[in-house]
C-alpha cells in the first residue's frame, strides 16, 4: 500500500515518526507552513522555518525514503499581528522554489479584516505563480466559516479547482463539494473527525476529490492515521483502487497541479554510514 | 592555486535535455547574460534570470540542476555579493549549487563564510558540496581538518574532499585527530569507517 499524507507538520515530529511513517506505506507528503504553538515575533523566524521546510526537512525525510514538500504562506492566526504581515511582501521569492507545491495554510482563524487581508493577497499569489492552494477552515464556528471561505476563493483570481479545503466534517462536506474544490479531512486523536466517520463520509460521498490527512503537529496526533482510515476503508468493504486512489493518487493529482511534484527519492550517501540524524547529531 | 574544475557548458548538457529543458535553458542563459553587473540595478526588483535559477530543477530535472544552475551562474558573471545573496535566498539545492561555482567564479577567501555556513549544517548535500576546490584553496588549517572529520562523522565519502592528498600530507594534527577518532569508536565497539584509515595514511604521519 503507497500513501501520500497531504497535510501533516514534520518539524514537530521525530525520526522514529518517519520510520513508523514508512513502515505504514508512507512514501509522500506535504508540509504546510503553520503556527508553531509560540507567536513568531519578526518575518526573519519565518524565513528560517520556511528554509528548513526546503532544506533540512526534506533531508531527513529522504533518509527516511520519504519525498518531501512544502506548502508556504503567512498563517491565518499570525496574519493578525502586524510583526509578521511583512512576510506577505517577502512570499514571492519563496514561491518560486522547487519544492513549493501549493501556497498554504492560508484561510481563515478568527475571521477578522486582517484575515480577509491576507487571504485574499495569498489566493491572487497562489494564481500569480501557477501554484493551488490548501486552505484550512477554521475550528470554531466552522459552517460560517467555510461558506465566507468559499465566498473569497469565488471571487479571486483562483479557479475553485486549484484549491483544497481542509479539516472537513459531516457538515461542511456538502457546500464544500458543490463550490467544485478538493477536499481534505483531517483524522485526529479524540476530537474533530476519526477513521471511522471519515469511512462513512466516504460512503455517502464517494472518493472524488477526497484527500486524508493525519494533519499530525506538535498537539496530541497521531502519523499513522492515514494508514488507519486505509485499513478501517478495507475494514468496511472498499476496495485497494479506491484506498489508493484517497490515499495517493487524489494527493498526487492535486498537488500535481503544481507541475512541481518529484516523487522519487534518493535518498542520500548518509542512510549507509552511521549518520549524524540516527546518532541525534554530533 | 585552485585546481578549477571543468566548468559545464551548454553543448555539454544539450543532448541530456529534452527540448522542452533545452529551450528553457536557452531562455535562462539569455536572461543570465542580460544580467546588470551586480553593483548596479535597483537592488529591489528579483532579476529574471534568478527567478531561473530558482526553478532549475522542476524544468531540467533534479539530474540536471547542478550544472544548469553553475551555467547560470557562469552567465551572468555571479559575484560574491550576488552569491551571497543567492545562497542565503537558495533552498538546500541552491545552495550546494552556489558551493560548487565558488572555485569558478570567486578569486580570494571572501566567499570562506558561505563554505563555513554548509560545514555547520548536517546535510550532507550541503557538507560535500562545501569540501571542494574552493574550501581546499582557502580553508583554514583548523577548519579543514574539521571539515574533514564532518565527512566521515556524517558519512560524506573522504573522495569528495578536494586536495586531500595535498593537505593531508605531512599533517601531524589531522593525523592525531583521526587517530583519536578512531580509538574512540573502537572504545564505543563500533566500526571504524574505512575511509578514516585512507585519510590517515595520506598524512603519512601513522604511528
Ligand atoms: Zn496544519
Amino acid at each position: 500500500m503507497r500513501i501520500f499524507d497531504p497535510h501533516i507538520h514534520m518539524t514537530s515530529r521525530t525520526t522514529d515518526d518517519y520510520q513508523a511513517m514508512y513502515a505504514s506505506g508512507v512514501r509522500a507528503l506535504v508540509e504546510p507552513s503553520f503556527w508553531l504553538g509560540q507567536p513568531r515575533t519578526s518575518p526573519e523566524s519565518f524565513f528560517d522555518y520556511f528554509d528548513a521546510l526546503l532544506g533540512w526537512e526534506p533531508f531527513r525525510a529522504a533518509q527516511y525514503g520519504i519525498a518531501h514538500h512544502c506548502t508556504l504562506a503567512l498563517n491565518p492566526k499570525e496574519a493578525n499581528d502586524p510583526r509578521c504581515t511583512p512576510v506577505l511582501d517577502a512570499l514571492p521569492r519563496y514561491l518560486v522554489k522547487d519544492g513549493v507545491v501549493a501556497v498554504g495554510e492560508i484561510g481563515y482563524d478568527s475571521m477578522t479584516p486582517a484575515e480577509d487581508t491576507a487571504l485574499a493577497a495569498q489566493l491572487q499569489l497562489a494564481a500569480d505563480h501557477g501554484l493551488p492552494a490548501l486552505v484550512h477552515t477554521p475550528h470554531r464556528d466552522k459552517l460560517a466559516g467555510l461558506r465566507r471561505t468559499i465566498d473569497v476563493v469565488r471571487e479571486s483570481a483562483l479557479d475553485p479547482e486549484r484549491v483544497l479545503l481542509d479539516h472537513l466534517n459531516e457538515t461542511t462536506v456538502k457546500d464544500a463539494a458543490e463550490s467544485g474544490s478538493w477536499l481534505g479531512f483531517s483524522i485526529y486523536p479524540d476530537t474533530k473527525m476519526d477513521e471511522d466517520r471519515m469511512v462513512a463520509v466516504l460512503k455517502a460521498h464517494g472518493t472524488e476529490k477526497v484527500l486524508v490527512n493525519s494533519a499530525a503537529d506538535w498537539g496530541k496526533s497521531d502519523p499513522l492515521k492515514t494508514r488507519k482510515v486505509a485499513d478501517a476503508m478495507l475494514a468496511a468493504g472498499f476496495g485497494e483502487d479506491d484506498v489508493d486512489r484517497v490515499l495517493w493518487r487524489n494527493p498526487v493529482a492535486f498537488y500535481g497541479l503544481s507541475g512541481r511534484l518529484q516523487l522519487e527519492v534518493a535518498a542520500p550517501e548518509a542512510l549507509h554510514e552511521g549518520n549524524s540524524i540516527l546518532r541525534g547529531g554530533e | 592555486m585552485i585546481s578549477n574544475p571543468p566548468a559545464p557548458t551548454r553543448e555539454d548538457l544539450a543532448p541530456r535535455l529534452d527540448a522542452a529543458a533545452g529551450a528553457w535553458l536557452d531562455a535562462a542563459l539569455a536572461e543570465a547574460a542580460a544580467a546588470l553587473d551586480e553593483n548596479e540595478g535597483d537592488n529591489v526588483a528579483v532579476a529574471p534570470w534568478e527567478l531561473r535559477f530558482a526553478a532549475a530543477g522542476r524544468h531540467c530535472g533534479q539530474e540536471h540542476a547542478d550544472p544548469v544552475r553553475t551555467l547560470l551562474l557562469q552567465e551572468a558573471r555571479a559575484g560574491l555579493t550576488t552569491l551571497t545573496r543567492l545562497y542565503h535566498q537558495g533552498t538546500a539545492a541552491e545552495r550546494r549549487a552556489v558551493l560548487l561555482a565558488l572555485p569558478l567564479r570567486v578569486t580570494g577567501p571572501g566567499a570562506l563564510p558561505l563554505v563555513e555556513d554548509a560545514l555547520r549544517t548536517n546535510d550532507t548535500r550541503l557538507v560535500a558540496a562545501a569540501v571542494g576546490p574552493y574550501a581546499a584553496a582557502h580553508l583554514d588549517p583548523h577548519s579543514w581538518r574539521h571539515a574533514i572529520l564532518k565527512c566521515l562523522f556524517t558519512g560524506v565519502p573522504v573522495a569528495a574532499v578536494d586536495g586531500l592528498d595535498r593537505r593531508a600530507h605531512g599533517d601531524a594534527e589531522l593525523a592525531r585527530m583521526l587517530a583519536d577518532f578512531a580509538a574512540e569508536r573502537t572504545a564505543a565497539g563500533r566500526p571504524v569507517p574505512a575511509d578514516l584509515y585512507h585519510a590517515l595514511h595520506l598524512t603519512g604521519e601513522e604511528s
